[in-house]
Formats: C-alpha cells, structure tokens, sequence
C-alpha cells in the first residue's frame, strides 16, 4: 500500500509542476500581450514641442513671438497622498477647485499625466518652483504661447488654442492628441502645417515611480523635433497699425494691396481687440466675452462681411461694357431717371463723365446692352445668355466666389448667374428689368473687401491680378504657388485707360475731390454709398495709386457712415498718404476721420 | 564526485549539489531583482539584498558544519523540547510589536527572528518522533488525535499573529501523514470543501444549492434505496449547503479584508489592477514578457524597476521568469522536482522510521512553498507571502530551509547507525 502512496506524492509533486510549465508557457509563449503591457510599463514618451514659427511683418518688424509659460501636470495615482492644504495655499485655490481639476485629470487618465493648472506665468511659476518637490505627481511642463508685441491685426493672425474634438476627427495624419494647441483661425490656422514644426519624441525608460532610468533602446526610435517655419507677412506693420487706429471706435474695413504682386499690405477690421488677451490662462474668459458682444470683434469683417457693392461696381460694368463692345468711351446716354433714380445735375454724360458723376441711368444701358446682345429673339432667353456671359466676367474679376486667399472663413458674396433667378423666378420668368438693379452694384450682388480691393488692383494693374494674400514667405522657401499665378480678367488693357482716367477725375474733380486728393501723387479712386435696409448707409471707397504703375490699392468700407465720398474716401487716402510719403500732411483730414463725425 | 565515508558518514551528494546549485542561482536572482544600472553597485555590496544574502549563505555553512558537528541524537531525542521552546517562542511573539500587520518576528538589534520559520522543522521533528514512538499506523481515532493536535497548536498560534501563508504550509504535514497510513479520504473531503468554497466564489449560491439538490436527489434515486444507503448521501448534501452558506461567513468574518480582496483578485485580476489587483498583474507581466528565451541576466526591467513589488523576496519567481524565459523557469521548476523527488527516493531507503517521516515532512514544505509561490506569481494562488525556498532574499527563511534539509542529510547520512536503533 504504501510503495503505491510513496508514487501518489511523487505524481501528484510532478502533476503540480507540469501544470506550473504549462501556465508558464501559456504566459510566456503563447501569449504575446504581456511583452507589450511589458514596454508599456516602462517606457515614458517625452515629447517635445517646438517652437511654433514666428511671424515677421514686410519689412522684417516681428510680430508675432513666443513667450514661454508653465502647465503645471499631474498623474491622479501619484498624487494620491498629496497634502491638499497644503497645495491649495501655495497655489492660491480652493479646495472644492482641486478636486474638481484632480476628478477632470482622472476622467483623461489616472496613471497618465494631464494638465492641472494651465499656462502660468513665469512669475507664478517662479513663487512655486521651490514647493513643487512636496507634491508628489505634480511636475511642471514648459511650453510657449502666442504674444504681441504691437496689438494688431488680431482677426487676420488668428489664435491658437487646444484643438477640439472636431479638429482632432479631421486630422487624418493623426499627428494632434487632445491638448494640442492649434491656429484656429487666421494665418496661424492656414499656416498650422508650416509654423507648429515637427514634435520630437524620446522615449525613456521609467521605473515604477516614473524617475527616468535611461533611454529607451539607446534613443533608437527617438526623433528630433523640428522648429515651425517663420513666416514673414507682406502687410506693413506702420500702415496697419495706422489703419487700425484710424478705424478705431468704428465698424467697417479697411484692406490695402500691392497690386503688382497681390501682397496684402494691410487688413483692418473694426471693431478688434487686442491679440495678447486670446492668449495664456484667461483665454477661455475673454474668448466667451468677445465672443457675445454685440459688435462682433470676431467677424473678420475684410473677408467675411458682404456688401452691396453700390457705385464701385460700375467700374465693372464700363469694363465688360467696353470688352464685348456694346459701349465706346464716347458713347453717351441720356440721365433718364424715369429708368433709375439719380443724382446731380448732369444730363448726358460719356463714359468718363458718368463714371465721375456716378450717373445710375448710363450703367443701366451699358448692363442692359450687355445683357440683352439680341442673340435670341425672346427676351427672356436672350437675357439668360446675356447674364450667363456677364457672370463669367463676374467670375474673372474674382467676384462670387472666394478669392481663396491665405485666411480661413473667407465668404464669397454673391454674383447672380442664370441658375440663381432660375431658382428664385423660375425659369423663362425673368429677363433684364427683373434684374437692372445689378447695374448699380446693388440689388442681389454681395462682395467683400477684400474682393473690391482687388477689384481696385485689377483696375491699377489694367486687367489682371495676383490673388491677395498676406504671408510671402514661409521659412527660407517663398509664398505659397498659388498666389504666384497671373489671372486674367479677360477684359483688354486698352479699355482701362478710359475707366481709369475717370477713376483719377473722380478724385481730382468729381465726388472724391475734397477728401480723397493728394498733392504729387495721381490718385484714382471711385466712391460707394451702398444702400443698407437695416440703417445708415455704409461708405465705401475704392482707389490705387499713383496712376502709373500703382504701388497701393485700397478699399475701405464704413459701416453706417453715409457717403462714400466722406469716411472711405478720406480714409482711403490717408492709407495712400501713409504708404507712400510715410507721413501724413493733412492733419485736418486725419482730424476728421479720427474725430468719427461724418454727417 | 566520490562519497566520503568516515565515522559512517555517507553524505547524498546529489541533494547537496541541488541545494548549492539552488542557492547560488537564487543569490544571482537577487542581484538581478535589485541590480540598478546606473548605481553599478556589485553583487557583493552590502547596501544590496544580494550582498547581504552572500552574508547569510556564509553563515549558513557554518549552521551546516554544527549540524554536522553535533550529535544525532540531539535531533532525534530533544525532538519534544524543541516543540515547547517553539510553542513558547510562537506565544512569545505575539506580545511583540506589529511588523507589517503580523506579530510574527523577534526583533534583536538589526536581526529579526520568526519563530514560525523554525516551527517548521521542530514540528517535523516532533511528529517523527511521536509516530515513529508510538508506532502510529493511523488505524484509531487516538492515532489520529495526538498528531493532529501536534500539528493543529502551533497552527492555532501561528493563526493569531496572524500568518496565512505559514498556516498553510502546515497543511503539508498530511504528506507525510498520509505516506504513514492516513486515511485518505481525509484529504479528499478536505480538497473537496476547498473546490465547493472556490466554486461558491464564482457561482451564484441559489445555482450551486439547486445544483447540489438535484445532484443528491440523482444519487438518491439511484442508489439510496435503504436508509443505511440513504443517510450519508443526504448527509453529505446537507454538509455541502453548509459548506456553501459559511462561505460568505468565512469570507467575511474569518478572512481578513486584504485577504478576501486577494481570493477575489484570484478569480478576476482585471477588478483593479492598480490596487489590490497590481501584485499579480504586474507579476504576470513581468513574468510573460520574458518569452521563450527570457531578456537576459541583468536585463529584466519589470523587477529591477520595482513594477514587481517584493521583487527579491515573494515575487523572486519574475525575475526569473523575465530574463530567463521559459526555458529559464523550466530548469528551475525541474531542479525542484529532481530536489522534490529525490528527497522523497532517499526517504524511502531509511529503514528507520523517523528519518521517512521527517523526510516526507521536509518534501512537504518545500513543496508547499514551491506551489504556493510560483503559484502565486502567475495567478494561479491567491497573493500569501511566504518565500520560495532557496531563492527568496532573506536570512531567516534562507536558514530554516537549510536546517531543514540538511538535519534530513545529515539522518540519511548516519542512516546505517540510526538504523540500528529503530
């Protein structure tokens, strides 16, 4: 009996063994996920963020830096035995505030680290520096944000701000975790690719406390992190910050550019605020406050605010007129304002004269004979052929679609095709006096400033345009292909000597003359009142100068400022004034225009 | 290697080599557990566990020699001496401070002493002595109450300190038990109460007692049809309610909470795996990373970067199992067998009684040790901090084991004069 017991205890120490190698290799062998949980375990990624590119303005005036800023991290399972008084008073918080962060830092992740208190200063960081040692999982992260050292143009630079939960759903490449900062809008968000550089990684090794014991695989798959791109912008800091200023306590916009090359030299829009306070710990409470108020400081007004175009859109109108030869510049119409209300005595003007005296009868011929070319012996189909061909000069000139300049959000206004009042009347339902509104730039037509601006560069360029844009170079490399493309507006150089003959008598002598004339410098310029249903009208003003080979077109648009003869006019040439003499002469119209009392 | 043979001494070599090749990879272990690339500390240092083990193994070859030195008999007749020293030491203890929750250690200056490691072989000793004595066969009732009451007092105290892990180490003492003639029903009642607790565990109570019903019912409709027949099978089921019902009563009222904590992390690991669930998760991983090959001597970063707590004393296993691999944890699983086995083989060629019943008793708690331990460390056992002999860091327990084993080389080796006495 008992040799038989001797074998039991024998098999049964043999049975316990071999079911010990079999769960060992089931851990050891078969199982691959314990290598991974492995690695997992003791590899820390340390990523470094790169300095975001900077942002020069034309002349090498930098205008947008980095100032550096501490998040304070934390790791919940670490700091578990924190003495939270005590924390509380060194970071001057309240206890129910601490545990609020800590319970949003464990809903992210209870052994990964997150941010506890975001952006502080280098002062705050300074007084708690020395403390920092008595709080266990609590560690400090160094990164930069966003700084100004002259508050401008804050609209067209964008912010930068942690990406949301849409941004990280678009991001195809997935290069952006949840707490990245990105440009949200402006340059710093078309820019995002070139300015944030490449993260680097380093991977450490880390024993159970997180104290990094050496690097990973000898820093085999660590990478190096790339500085972002430096960008120099092609506006002037000294014309926007004077544009800025003389647009202050007023809505409207003023967008100025090099017609040569389609370089935005300034973009103003009013009302703005001050880019330094979208950036570091308050930027949630001053976004929410910008963001309710009634004059909508967020509404990058250059590119996203539509106007009727009003008068300047006449300038079109002569254009296309002269191309498809329906109009010469001689060509004279009686001012019938049964057809359309005018205004101002005159009668029976030429091109040139109707375009000074803004007469709303003569481009309501030259619209109808563009529109009804009596290819078609129905009025209604001959309209339709007629707007179709109208509308693809619209296209040409930039209007009624987005210009697709270098800054997000950019609306495209509104340029009537056939479809459109297809749509609206039904088809074979509207012919030319449905539509002779469109003559005068009113009616269904929307454009932007930026859109008219460019218009006033075609115009100083004598038919052609580079799109706007407002960065020239990105890092060593030049401007982005797209803007280094001539387009055509299909309208031959010859017909704008005459338009632009008229747009120089407009200022010399016609409604521009008092405000908008400078001494030496041929200026051309063509006024907008742009009828507004909702209130007063807005001014507008469009103009380049000198005459010949014009270094600076501009539109300004004032919101509810009347006539565009008074605020536009006057500050349009003031932007003229500034950019090419540096210094302004006419103090009493600066007066004017500050003083913000144009009736 | 050639056997010595002076004043009747025939040393098994093949033991001894085993506890020597045991001791030195398990000092190595050490070293590896604690080795810190950038102190570059050495494997002497005595800042390191392994430097103070070398100290301990040192002085366990002196233990050695005195055991050699000294006369059999002080084994073999002070067998009941030592028990009462025990028992008073194991009361004694219990007026000492708490050290990690147990009143378990002496401490004397920097050394502290457990009584209960040397529990162990003085329990041996006496239950081979009272059965070799009184020539228990296991056939009365009396014969089974005087050797369980050897081993249940000391049990009972070790109980109040309270030592899980050395409690249940006791339990293998029915090895040599049932090598003499135990009943082994006994054993199987017992490993069945344990199935029915853990399956309570996992099975909703209300299925199990159905269960139970209809299982007794089965039996009773097929073979209970006399009362005689009839009894013990209601009886049985009656006790498996019972059993079933206290489970929640031991659970709640016997087990401490860190100890129910450890039976639940048992069943599902993934409950909390950064508390009370981390020991064995992390194990785990250290252990299942180290794949076939294992990372190498030295090169394990789980234990060396503490992931594993009690890395060089409970949980030395993960070291091996993570630089050695698998290939690694099979010689070191087969060197306890071949330890296992052979103490078993030598038992069986005393002819003195005492000497197998001590040897049975000495295969039994390293055996225990060894099934506890690595059982543990890959989930297999509940988390009980008792040390794997030879390999844990330790001076206490490295000593007890050594005793243990050699007083059993050291009967084998004199066996030709015991055996004139039995």
């Amino acid at each position: 009996m008992n040799d038989s017991r001797k074998l039991v205890i024998g098999a049964v120490f043999l049975l316990v063994g071999a079911i010990y190698l079999a769960k060992l290799f089931a851990i050891q062998v078969v199982n691959g996920n314990y290598k991974s949980a492995a690695e997992s375990n003791i590899i820390k990624k340390i990523e470094e963020y790169p300095y975001r590119g900077l942002i020069y303005d034309r002349n090498g005036n930098l205008i947008v830096y980095n100032k550096p800023v501490y998040d304070l991290m934390v790791v919940p399972k670490e700091a578990l035995k924190t003495d939270t008084a005590q924390f509380c008073k060194v970071f001057k918080i309240t206890r129910e505030e601490y545990s609020e962060l800590l319970q949003k830092a464990k809903s992210y992740s209870y052994v990964k680290p997150s941010a506890f208190l975001k952006q502080l200063s280098a002062e705050d960081f300074a007084a708690v520096q020395d403390q920092l040692v008595d709080f266990p999982g609590f560690f400090i992260t160094p990164r930069t944000v966003r700084s100004y050292p002259y508050p401008i143009m804050a609209n067209a630079l964008g912010y930068i701000a942690e990406i949301d939960k849409k941004g990280l759903e678009r991001d195809t490449t997935k290069y952006y975790k949840r707490g990245d900062y990105v440009g949200r809008s402006g340059v710093e968000s078309k820019y995002e690719p070139y300015l944030r550089g490449r993260r680097g990684v380093r991977l450490k090794t880390v024993n159970v406390r997180g104290i990094v014991k050496g690097d990973y695989k000898d820093g085999e798959y660590d990478t190096l992190s790339i500085p972002g791109k430096n960008l120099v912008s092609t506006v002037d800091l000294k014309l926007q910050q004077y544009g800025e200023h003389l647009l202050k306590g007023k809505s409207g916009t003023i967008v100025a550019i090099e017609p040569a090359t389609g370089e935005i030299l300034s973009i103003v829009s009013g009302p703005n605020y001050d880019p330094n306070i979208l950036t570091g710990r308050e930027f949630g409470k001053n976004f929410a406050s910008l963001s309710t108020d009634s004059l909508k400081p967020l509404f990058n007004r250059p590119v996203m605010a539509v106007y009727p175009p009003g008068s300047m859109f006449k300038l079109v109108q002569a254009l296309i007129g002269l191309q498809e030869g329906v109009i010469e510049p001689h060509s004279r119409f009686q001012c019938n304002r049964a057809l359309i209300p005018c205004h101002g005595p005159h009668s029976n003007e030429d091109l040139k004269g109707a375009i000074k005296v803004s007469c709303n009868p003569y481009f309501y011929n030259t619209f109808r004979r563009i529109i009804n070319q009596d290819v078609s012996s129905n009025t209604f189909t001959d309209s339709k052929i007629g707007l179709e061909l109208w509308n693809q000069y619209l296209d040409r000139f930039g209007l009624g679609h987005p210009l697709a300049i270098d800054i997000p959000g950019e609306k495209g206004g509104n340029a009537p095709s056939p479809n459109y009042y297809d749509r609206v009347y039904g088809p074979g339902r509207w012919k030319f006096s449905t539509i002779y509104s469109l003559a005068i730039g009113q009616g269904e037509l929307g454009v932007t400033p930026m859109q008219m601006a460019n218009l006033a560069s075609i115009i100083a360029n004598r038919g052609h345009y580079y799109t706007p844009h407002m960065i020239k170079k990105i890092g060593d490399g030049g401007k982005l292909p797209e803007y280094e493309e001539r387009k055509e507006t299909g309208v031959a150089p010859e017909h704008f000597d005459v338009v632009v003959a008229a747009m120089q008598d407009v200022v010399d002598n016609g409604t521009g003359q008092y405000r908008a004339k400078l001494k030496d410098i041929l200026v051309c310029g063509k006024t907008s009142t742009v009828q507004n249903p909702h209130g007063e009208d807005h001014s507008g003003f469009i103009a380049f100068a000198p005459r010949d080979n014009p270094q600076i077109a501009v539109a300004v648009y004032v919101e509810n400022a009347g006539q565009g003869a008074r605020a536009a006019a006057a500050i349009a040439s003031l932007m003229i004034e500034k950019y090419l003499k540096g210094e302004i002469q006419r103090k009493n119209i600066e007066e004017y225009v500050l003083k913000g009392k144009f009736y | 290697m050639k056997r010595y043979n002076n004043l009747n001494i025939r040393v098994d070599w093949f033991l001894v080599t085993l506890y020597v090749v045991l001791v030195i990879f398990g000092w190595l272990n050490i070293y590896a557990s604690v080795y810190d690339e950038s102190l570059g500390l050495s494997i002497f240092n005595m800042d390191l566990n392994s430097g103070k083990q070398l100290m301990w193994i040192g002085i366990t070859f002196a233990v050695i020699l005195m055991i050699f030195l000294l006369d059999l008999n002080f084994f073999t007749s002070f067998g009941y001496i030592f028990f009462i020293i025990t028992l008073l030491m194991l009361v004694g203890v219990l007026f000492m401070p708490e050290v990690n929750g147990a009143k378990a250690w002496f401490q004397i200056g920097p050394v502290k002493i457990q009584p209960a490691e040397f529990a162990k072989f003085t329990t041996a000793l006496t239950l081979a002595k009272y059965i070799n004595d009184y020539n228990v066969k296991f056939t009365t009732l009396k014969q089974y109450v005087i050797p369980f009451s050897i081993l249940l007092v000391p049990m009972g105290i070790i109980m109040l300190q309270p030592d899980a892990g050395t409690f249940l180490v006791f339990c293998s003492f029915v090895i040599p038990f049932y090598r003499e003639g135990m009943n082994p029903t006994i054993i199987v009642l017992g490993l069945l109460g344990i199935a029915i607790f853990v399956l309570t565990l996992l099975v909703d109570q209300l299925y199990l007692i159905i269960g139970v019903v209809v299982l007794g019912l089965l039996l009773l409709g097929v073979g209970g049809r006399s009362v005689k027949k009839a009894l013990p099978i209601i009886g049985g089921m009656l006790l498996t309610i019972g059993i079933i019902f206290s489970v929640d009563i031991v659970l709640n009222n016997v087990l401490m909470p860190h100890q129910q904590k450890r039976i639940q992390v048992l069943i599902n690991p993934n409950i909390d795996p950064l508390g009370d669930g981390w020991n064995v998760t992390q194990s785990k991983i250290a252990i299942g990373s180290g794949g076939l090959f294992g990372k190498g001597f030295l090169e394990g970063t789980q234990t060396k970067y503490d992931f594993v707590p009690e890395q060089s004393t409970d949980f030395i296993f993960c070291t091996i199992g993570e630089e050695h691999g698998w290939l690694g944890s099979l010689v070191m699983v087969a060197l306890f067998m071949a330890l296992l086995l052979r103490i078993l083989y030598v038992a069986e060629r005393q002819k003195y009684r005492f000497s197998r019943i001590y040897g049975y008793s000495v295969a039994g708690i390293l055996f225990f040790h060894f099934m506890i331990n690595i059982g543990m460390a890959i989930g297999l056992f509940p988390v009980i901090g008792i040390p794997l002999p030879f390999f844990s860091y330790g001076g206490s327990s490295l000593l007890s084991f050594t005793i243990l084993l050699f007083i059993f080389i050291k009967l084998d080796a004199q066996r030709t004069q015991v055996s004139t006495r039995g």
